[in-house]
């Protein structure tokens, strides 16, 4: 506490760099607000500066522990914050689960007990049931980060998107943003949905009918958050116009499920062509969460071309966790003064 | 909230001379500026080492390079206590055989600049690290000294000092806040 708040006196710091008070856990940006996006966002650039550096580590998270804990493949999320937790001097663990045959919620409660045994200050958790991290954070003291649950939530893949829309075009408000995919079942898009609505982005989705939410596809209720939100079929109309290009990987089980006739046919409707990018705005940004399916979602010629933000998009994400793991970070040590 | 009292400790006129002073005073101990990097911190520190840097560069023709620094990532007391907005840390050049003057607008417990040198040192070797505040209210609780003091501010822990620069605060000045009513009554 510094003296000038133990008197009262109105605080003479610029800008906070908590995250809102009560918070324990990121489990999905539902719950944040803008003023707590951009304090992430506005981390996040310091980050990028200590990751420039030739010497690329600060003391901040030293002697925290902070586990991943992965019941899921992955690589760049994993990867991403680990190398996140490193550089702010955390002792990280990783730990894979292969698919264990006790039922899943007695499984993730022993593990959870387990971890909290480790004393780990921060868990970064992927599983594919969507609500696992929620489970979780009610059972640990500790931190909780989703780092995607299912079809739910990927709030950090949200956050260095959103970082990325920032660094290219100067702002997020106002900017027309289309998200081109599987939306039924990406956690990333809608993360990105909640975050890019709360930051006044204009949003349009675009996917076969089959692949939008059909909640989205009925009339909301009126000053339901996602009202301003567009949803189109024909992904010539939802880029016409667009600032940025948001393509989702297309999961290939899709078409063995029924949600598609085949895989050529989405890649001949809906794959970002240069042609249809061509549509965009001048300024145009395209981005992808990985990993790519070339020339299903996305044409090799784009993803690798020069408005794609994909590699950046990669470094962005190691900046953005770090905020994240400096962000949840408020609580003294049990056994500290 | 308690009903604060506030004592104009420095005025415009007199936060102008001291710096003026201080830009004096580092020309003259390490005779000249031409190894000078002038780096300050976050917040307050950085409009004082570019004031700092536009007056030897009036005194000399030599305008010394700023640096900022942001010591957040460093505290020691990052747990328990609101943390500051990250900033970005940007040194202009290699500091390598350099002096680095590091400039803080009120120098108090010395923990800050012990977490500011941390993180100048993650950027090489400085020749000579030496300190430039505006205020230095005591309480220490690290062997740190500065090397250029605006002004000696003897105080209470229960008081605070508030330091407003035109550049952050929309005009310069020192006031001294406390709860209870200065001694020998005051404005009631």
């Amino acid at each position: 506490m510094t003296t000038a708040s133990r008197v009262g006196i109105p605080a003479l710091q610029d800008g906070s760099g908590d995250l809102s008070p009560g918070r324990k856990d990121v489990l999905d940006l539902d719950d944040f607000s803008r003023y707590e996006i951009e304090t992430v966002l506005g981390n996040a650039t310091a980050m990028r500066e200590v990751l420039s550096r030739s010497i690329r580590k600060v003391p901040a998270l030293r002697g925290r522990t902070v586990i991943t804990l992965f019941h899921e493949p992955s690589t760049r999320t994993r990867v991403s914050f680990e190398q996140a937790g490193k550089v702010l001097s955390a002792d990280v663990i990783n730990v894979t689960s292969s698919g264990s045959s006790a039922s899943k919620g007695e499984s993730l409660y022993n593990t959870a007990l387990t971890l909290q045994a480790m004393n780990a200050d921060i868990i970064v958790m992927r599983h594919p049931h969507s609500g696992a991290p929620h489970f979780l954070s009610r059972h640990l003291d500790a931190c909780v980060i989703n780092a995607g649950d299912g079809a739910h939530a990927h709030p950090s893949q949200a956050l260095l998107d959103m970082y990325t829309i920032r660094e290219s075009l100067g702002g997020i408000e106002g900017r027309k943003v289309a998200i081109v995919g599987d939306i039924l079942y990406s956690r990333v898009g809608r993360s990105n949905l909640w975050g890019l609505v709360t930051m006044g982005a204009e949003v349009t989705l675009c996917a076969p009918p089959t692949l939008i939410p059909p909640d989205l596809l009925r009339p909301l209720p009126e000053g339901h958050p996602f009202g301003s939100v567009r949803i189109s079929h024909r992904v010539e109309e939802a880029i016409e116009g667009a600032h940025v290009v948001m393509a989702l990987r297309l999961q290939l089980e899709r078409q063995r499920s029924g949600h598609l006739p085949s895989i050529r046919e989405y890649a001949r409707r809906f794959c970002i062509t240069p042609r249809r990018l061509g549509l965009a705005a001048p300024e145009a940004v395209v981005m992808h969460p990985g990993p790519i399916n070339e020339g299903i979602e996305i044409d090799p010629d784009v993803a690798h071309g020069v408005r794609s933000m994909i590699d950046r998009q990669v470094t962005n994400g190691v900046a953005v966790r770090m905020a994240l793991l400096y962000g949840v970070v408020t609580r003294p040590r049990e056994g500290s003064a | 909230m308690p009903e604060t009292y506030e004592r104009t400790v420095l005025g415009a006129e007199e936060v102008r001379r001291a710096l003026t002073r201080i830009g004096h005073e580092i020309l003259e101990r390490n005779r000249g500026a031409d190894q000078v990097i002038l780096v300050g911190l976050h917040t307050r520190g950085v409009p004082i080492a570019e004031r700092l840097s536009g007056l030897i560069e009036s005194f000399e023709g030599i305008r010394p390079p700023v640096g900022r620094l942001d010591i957040g990532l460093y505290r020691d007391d990052l747990a328990g206590r609101p943390k500051p907005l990250v900033r970005p840390t940007e040194i202009p050049e290699p500091i390598e055989g350099k002096v680095i003057v590091l400039c803080d607008d009120v120098l108090y417990t010395g923990r800050s600049i012990r977490a500011a040198m941390d993180a100048l040192m993650d950027f090489g070797r400085a020749r000579l690290i030496q300190l430039a505040v505006l205020v230095d209210r005591g309480h220490r609780e690290l062997p740190i000294r500065a090397d250029y003091v605006g002004k000696n501010l003897p105080s209470s822990r229960r008081e605070a000092v508030a330091v407003r620069l035109a550049e952050t605060d929309g005009g310069d000045g020192v006031t001294l806040v406390s709860e209870a009513p200065p001694a020998g009554g005051g404005p009631k």
